[in-house]
């Protein structure tokens, strides 16, 4: 047990342990209001509007992606017009959440770890707290406030690009009747659909921005520590989303059983 | 008054500091002397909490500071002012904002008053009319001067420097030590300066510690330290390196 404490398995337990009280503090700084909105103003422009080629291209491409390949297996039970149901709710409850979060880890979450990191590295963080600043009410509050109000947008984004191309590529591409298209995607893709997507998507933004803060925070001196912080916070980031959406979707899809 | 009672700090395996003792008056010039990777700069940081010890004391103004959160730190924090060995200016600011972050952060100044406070520091430091610029457009002299410009904005207790004249040439040197004087006279601040050129420890000095062997190993006046008979004192005061550690 002792080795096992020394290896990476004891590292990872002190990240996940430093990674908690790093919340907590953001929290607490949160309900006491001390974020600055110029500062959340920039996160989420720089979160959300500069993310916005990237949640274009996913968005649009996973739609008409699982559109196709949707359609040449329901073609051969004569299932065609359901397609659109199978990527509406697809896109709401697990890809479009998941894609995005991923698509924006890779791009604000290595920024985030990589602003911060060379922050540290240039004392630029110890200067914060020499100046009566509490660096977590400066640097973690705002991105990760931006992050969780920025992604479940960016989301819906995804969601009604991933729909809207399914549909055209359906109905322009592949011949699929477009009434009875719409019709089922409108009956088998409920609110509840939309809502579990909007909670994950809350979720992933957190992850993304606590992960980020947190690597540059405690990142290596020199170049080559801000080169392995940015490369973990995406790596970190991208595994956390992964295993936190499989949870995510039994414990949400459960209450969303109790409720209907 | 600063305080350091048995202060022991060891990175890893590695012993930094072993039972540092030291206590600086109200409106001294503290000046601390010691070889390159000696643990001035960790010491320094100790004094305004930026570190924890693994043992010992650090207390300011009779405040023990060494159990005391991050949060509980920050108000400790207000009486003092840091100027970094390599400025530590925010990058993606320009010089006033730089200057005026402090001020801001508190949120009790008008934005007019904040702008009259920025070219008053700027104005004690030597830089009018750098305002818009940013830290990479500065020179190394330059940058030191808006760390203290920064530092000095709202009129802190102690001031601490870190290796002020490090990497700057004889001249601009010359201006840093000045500059520290001016402020020190202007403010009655009280100042500790870790700095291992000892034309500038002479200077800015009224009171030298020499640390060594991880401890300090002689304090006085700058004119008992400059003038010791000591082998340790005078081989770091004369720059003379030990046949064994010579790189040939």
């Amino acid at each position: 047990m002792n080795f096992l404490a020394r290896t990476w398995v004891g590292e990872w337990l002190t990240g996940l342990g430093r990674i908690a009280v790093m919340s907590r503090d953001a929290v607490m700084s949160l309900l006491t209001l001390k974020v600055t909105w110029k500062d959340l103003v920039y996160q989420i422009y720089f979160i959300g509007i500069k993310s916005q080629s990237v949640v274009l291209v996913t968005g649009a491409f996973t739609g008409m992606v699982l559109t196709a390949q949707t359609y040449f297996q329901f073609h051969k039970v004569k299932m065609d017009t359901a397609t659109l149901a199978v990527v509406g709710v697809s896109m709401c409850s697990e890809l479009g959440p998941v894609l995005t979060a991923l698509m924006v880890a890779g791009r604000v979450g290595a920024a985030i770890a990589a602003e911060i990191g060379t922050m540290r590295v240039t004392e630029q963080i110890d200067a914060l707290r020499t100046l009566a600043t509490h660096p977590v009410d400066y640097l973690v509050v705002p991105r990760l406030l931006a992050a969780t109000i920025a992604l479940p947008l960016l989301t819906i984004e995804s969601i009604m690009l991933g729909i809207g191309s399914g549909y055209v590529v359906g109905v322009y591409l592949l011949g699929i009747d477009p009434t009875y298209l719409w019709f089922n995607m409108l009956k088998y893709t409920g609110n509840i659909d939309l809502e579990i997507g909007l909670v994950k998507s809350f979720v992933y933004g957190g992850i993304i921005a606590l992960v980020g803060c947190y690597k540059g925070m405690s990142c290596g001196m020199g170049a080559e520590g801000v080169g392995r912080a940015t490369t973990e916070a995406v790596v970190y980031s991208s595994i956390a989303i992964l295993i936190t959406n499989f949870f995510l979707t039994l414990v949400l899809q459960h209450i969303a059983l109790m409720l209907l | 008054m600063i305080e350091v009672r048995q202060l022991k700090k060891q990175f890893g395996t590695q012993p930094i500091l072993d039972g540092v003792d030291l206590r600086i008056e109200s409106g001294e010039s503290a000046v601390i002397i010691g070889r390159s990777g000696g643990g001035k700069s960790v010491l320094l940081k100790h004094l305004i909490g930026l570190l924890q010890p693994d043992a010992g004391e650090v207390l300011v103004d009779g405040e023990n500071i060494t159990h005391m959160n991050e949060r509980q730190l920050l108000a400790v924090r207000e009486k003092f002012g840091m100027v970094f060995q390599g400025a530590a200016l925010f990058d993606s600011m320009t010089v006033e904002e730089n200057v005026a972050f402090p001020l801001i952060r508190k949120k009790k100044y008008s934005a007019a008053e904040i702008g009259k406070r920025v070219a008053e520091a700027l104005d004690v430091v030597d830089l009018p009319g750098t305002e818009k610029k940013k830290p990479a457009e500065l020179s190394g002299g330059m940058r030191k001067r808006v760390g203290l410009a920064r530092a000095i904005i709202y009129e802190p207790r102690f001031l601490l420097y870190d290796e002020p004249t490090t990497g700057l040439d004889p001249i601009v040197s010359d201006s840093i030590d000045q500059l520290i004087i001016r402020v020190r006279d202007h403010f009655k601040v009280t100042s500790v300066v870790v700095t291992h050129d000892m034309r500038s420890a002479r200077r800015v000095g009224n009171k030298v510690f020499l640390l060594h062997a991880k401890k300090i190993y002689a304090s006085g006046a700058p004119e008992e330290i400059f003038t010791s008979t000591d082998a340790v004192v005078r081989q770091f005061i004369d720059g003379v390196a030990d046949a064994k550690e010579t790189i040939l």
